[in-house]
Parts: C-alpha cells; sequence; structure tokens
C-alpha cells in the first residue's frame, strides 16, 4: 500500500509528467514562468488547490450524480481557489498583482480538472490527496525549471538575486530580451520535452507518416 | 466607436488569448490536429464568449461590485470575493443552456459543434475572457465588443496552428520531438508572428 502512495507522488514527476506527457494545465505554465518567485507561488498554489479538490472530491464521490458532477467539481475547485486568491491577496499582494487573472485561472486549470475526474472520482480521499500533491509538483516541477532557464538568461538573476551582473548595472552580461517575452516559453518547454523524451525514449509518440527512405535499384 | 474599433483589433491581433497569454493552451494544442475540427471548437469558442464576456460584465455590475445591490437596500455591501465562484457558474450554465437549445432547435448546428461545448466549460480562453473584463474594468459595450473579438482571435488562432500541424505531419520531425514538441515550438513562432502586430494602433 505504502509503494502504491509512493509510486502516486514520483510518477507524475517524470513519468506521467502532467505538462511534458498528459497535457494538462499548460494554460497558466507558460504565461507566469518569467520570474522564479512568482512560478514558484503558482505551482505552490496549484499543487494545494490540486491536493485539496482530489480529497474533498474524492470524499463526496458516492454521493455526486455523475450528471452533475463537473458543475460539482467546479464549485469545490472555485472555493478552494478563492480562498488561495484572497490569501494571496492579503500577504503577498505584490505577487498577487503580478499574478492577476492567472490565479482564477486555477479553477480551468486542466490539472485540477483532470486529476479530479480521473482518478479522485475512483479513488479513496487520501490517496487522491497524494496523487494531487505529486501532479502539482510535476507541473511545479516543469514551471520552476523553465523559470530558472527564463529568468537567468532573461534578466540574469534568480528568485530577484543577481547571478549575472547586467551590462546596464555595469556588469557583464548582456541579458536576452526575448526569453522574457511570451514565445520563449512554448521554445524551452518543446525543448524540454524533447530531453525528457530523449532520457526516457518510450514516451515518444509515433508517427502518423513513415518517411520513405530512397532504396537504391 | 473608434474605441471599440481598436478595443477589437486589439483583442484579436496584438492580446491574441491563445498567442500572447497562452488561454485555452491544453485544448489548443489537443484539438488542432484537423482543420475542420479546429474551425469547429474555434465558432463554439466564438460563440460562448460572446454570451459570457457580456454576461458575466452584468453580474458583476449588478450584483457583485461595492454599492451594486444599493437597490436592494444594501448600499455597502461588496461581493466581489465570490466573483470566480459566479464567473465560472455563469459559464458553465450558459454552455450547458447553449447545448440543450441548439439540440432542440437548431440539430444540425448541434451535430457539429456539440461534441466541443462540454469541453469548452474548462476552457481558460472562457474563464480569461470575463477575468480580462474584470480586471480592465470594461462597461458593456466594450464587453460585447471584447467578448465577441477575443473569441474570434482564438478561433484565427487555433485553425492557423491546425493548417500548420497538417502539413507538419509529412515532415521528418526528429523523434524526441514528434507530436507535443514539435507542436509547441510551432506556437511559440506563430506567437512570434503575432507579437509584430503589437506596433499597430488605430
Amino acid at each position: 500500500m505504502a509503494e502504491t502512495r509512493r509510486s502516486y507522488l514520483v510518477d507524475p514527476l517524470v513519468d506521467n509528467n502532467p505538462i511534458t506527457l498528459q497535457v494538462l494545465g499548460i494554460c497558466s505554465a507558460l504565461a507566469v514562468t518569467s520570474s522564479l518567485k512568482v512560478a514558484f507561488v503558482m505551482a505552490l498554489a496549484v499543487t494545494l488547490v490540486t491536493a485539496f479538490s482530489s480529497m474533498f472530491i474524492s470524499m463526496l464521490r458516492n454521493q455526486i450524480p455523475s450528471s452533475i458532477r463537473i458543475i460539482v467539481q467546479m464549485v469545490i475547485i472555485a472555493s478552494l481557489v478563492i480562498v488561495v486568491d484572497q490569501f494571496l491577496k492579503a500577504f503577498l499582494f505584490d505577487i498577487s498583482k503580478t499574478l492577476s487573472v492567472f490565479v482564477g485561472l486555477i479553477i480551468t486549470n486542466c490539472i485540477v480538472m483532470g486529476r479530479a475526474e480521473a482518478f479522485a472520482m475512483k479513488n479513496p480521499p487520501i490517496d487522491s490527496f497524494v496523487d494531487g500533491i505529486g501532479n502539482g509538483m510535476g507541473y511545479g516541477l516543469i514551471l520552476m525549471m523553465v523559470g530558472v532557464v527564463r529568468e537567468l538568461f532573461g534578466s540574469g538573476s534568480l528568485f530577484g538575486i543577481t547571478i549575472f551582473q547586467t551590462v546596464n548595472n555595469g556588469g557583464w552580461y548582456v541579458p536576452n530580451g526575448l526569453l522574457l517575452l511570451p514565445p520563449s516559453a512554448f521554445f524551452i518547454i518543446g525543448l524540454f520535452i524533447w530531453a525528457f523524451r530523449t532520457w526516457k525514449p518510450e514516451q515518444v509518440e509515433e508517427r502518423d507518416f513513415k518517411i520513405q527512405t530512397a532504396e537504391a535499384h | 466607436m473608434e474605441g471599440l474599433l481598436s478595443l477589437a483589433v486589439k483583442a484579436v491581433f496584438v492580446e491574441n488569448l491563445a498567442l500572447s497569454f497562452f488561454l485555452g493552451m491544453c485544448t489548443f494544442i489537443a484539438v488542432s490536429k484537423k482543420i475542420s475540427t479546429a474551425i469547429g471548437l474555434g465558432v463554439s469558442v466564438m460563440v460562448v464568449q460572446a454570451i459570457t464576456v457580456p454576461a458575466n460584465n452584468l453580474i458583476l455590475n449588478g450584483l457583485l461590485k461595492p454599492g451594486a445591490l444599493a437597490w436592494a437596500g444594501f448600499p455597502d455591501v461588496d461581493l466581489t470575493f465570490l466573483g470566480l465562484i459566479s464567473y465560472i457558474g455563469m459559464i458553465a450554465a450558459i454552455v450547458q443552456i447553449l447545448e440543450m437549445f441548439l439540440d432542440k432547435y437548431i440539430p444540425a448546428l448541434y451535430n457539429a459543434l456539440g461534441i466541443f461545448l462540454p469541453l469548452i466549460t474548462v476552457n481558460c480562453a472562457i474563464m480569461g475572457g470575463s477575468l480580462f473584463m474584470v480586471e480592465r474594468d470594461y462597461n458593456f459595450p466594450e464587453a460585447v465588443t471584447y467578448g465577441i473579438s477575443s473569441g474570434f482571435g482564438w478561433a484565427l488562432a487555433i485553425t492557423a496552428m491546425a493548417g500548420v500541424r497538417e502539413k507538419l505531419k509529412y515532415s521528418d520531425v526528429p523523434a524526441g520531438l514528434q507530436g507535443l514538441g514539435i507542436t509547441f515550438i510551432t506556437a511559440g513562432l506563430m506567437a512570434m508572428g503575432f507579437m509584430s502586430f503589437s506596433g499597430v494602433k488605430l
């Protein structure tokens, strides 16, 4: 039993990562990664919401009629997100300004809904809670990796602490402005997917069409 | 009028929901394999967006804003903290009603769009549109314009993406990039293209 729980926690990190393999929750993954601090807060918020919503939905799973389950799940998720949103506004106002609409968008983050639908509706509360934490961490892992690349090379710092002294401040590092712009997030995630799949070749997708090699006549 | 026109152009090109705010990415990546399905989903998003953004605008101004409940005798009540749950409830309800309405009165359209409608409740672009409307404090005509044009922008982006991907499936992509990876990189290139609109002002 303990073994399965550990696998719920560890599997989503690389083997079944929500972003690189399940294609869930990309919506917000890209927009909040230009600074590491914001990415960290976002990852934490998503992990907490996923874990607790999975737990509550799993507690109610035998009571929810399947015809209205989406709305019930939405209400549970939305209530949790409101708690997170109010908390951020009260204690971390700067970050909540930077995140702007993306806190609210945790509601429609496919990871939360996806895990509720795919896991919490069929499994007991504690397992669902662990699964929520695991998937949240898998999401957070990608978020942080992208955040490190974007902040380090885009503005020469990590968590706001200068690592490379930039030219503007009399240093040597010329920051790569592209990395602070939205499109760079796509490239970085695309390259991470490439790296993950080179490391774990079983994740590579089938081709729709085989390339024919020219044969000698 | 000029203000509305410039808002519309901005919402379609400069601040495209899919390519500069990454909203609705899950469906954007998952449902963009064929042009015909992409158009179907795009049109559904546009329709739902055009209804929900103004509807949520009415909810915000009529029920939630500080002082909005003055007509009911509660001039000091501020319900904006209930915003998120009301918007998502509104979206879920509208999608459900639209589905039943199309099923009953316009079956042809229902057959074409029906499978996409449940997907739309959890599409971040819809929720994001409403939240941007709230954050930027649009009034009702602006909300209508923004709803229609941001939905159109999203539809345009997913259709273009599907066009690229249909061609892409014949090309020799490195094994690890096959599928998801190359789709991300394509989306990045498209986003860069859309950024060149950012100087456009009307």
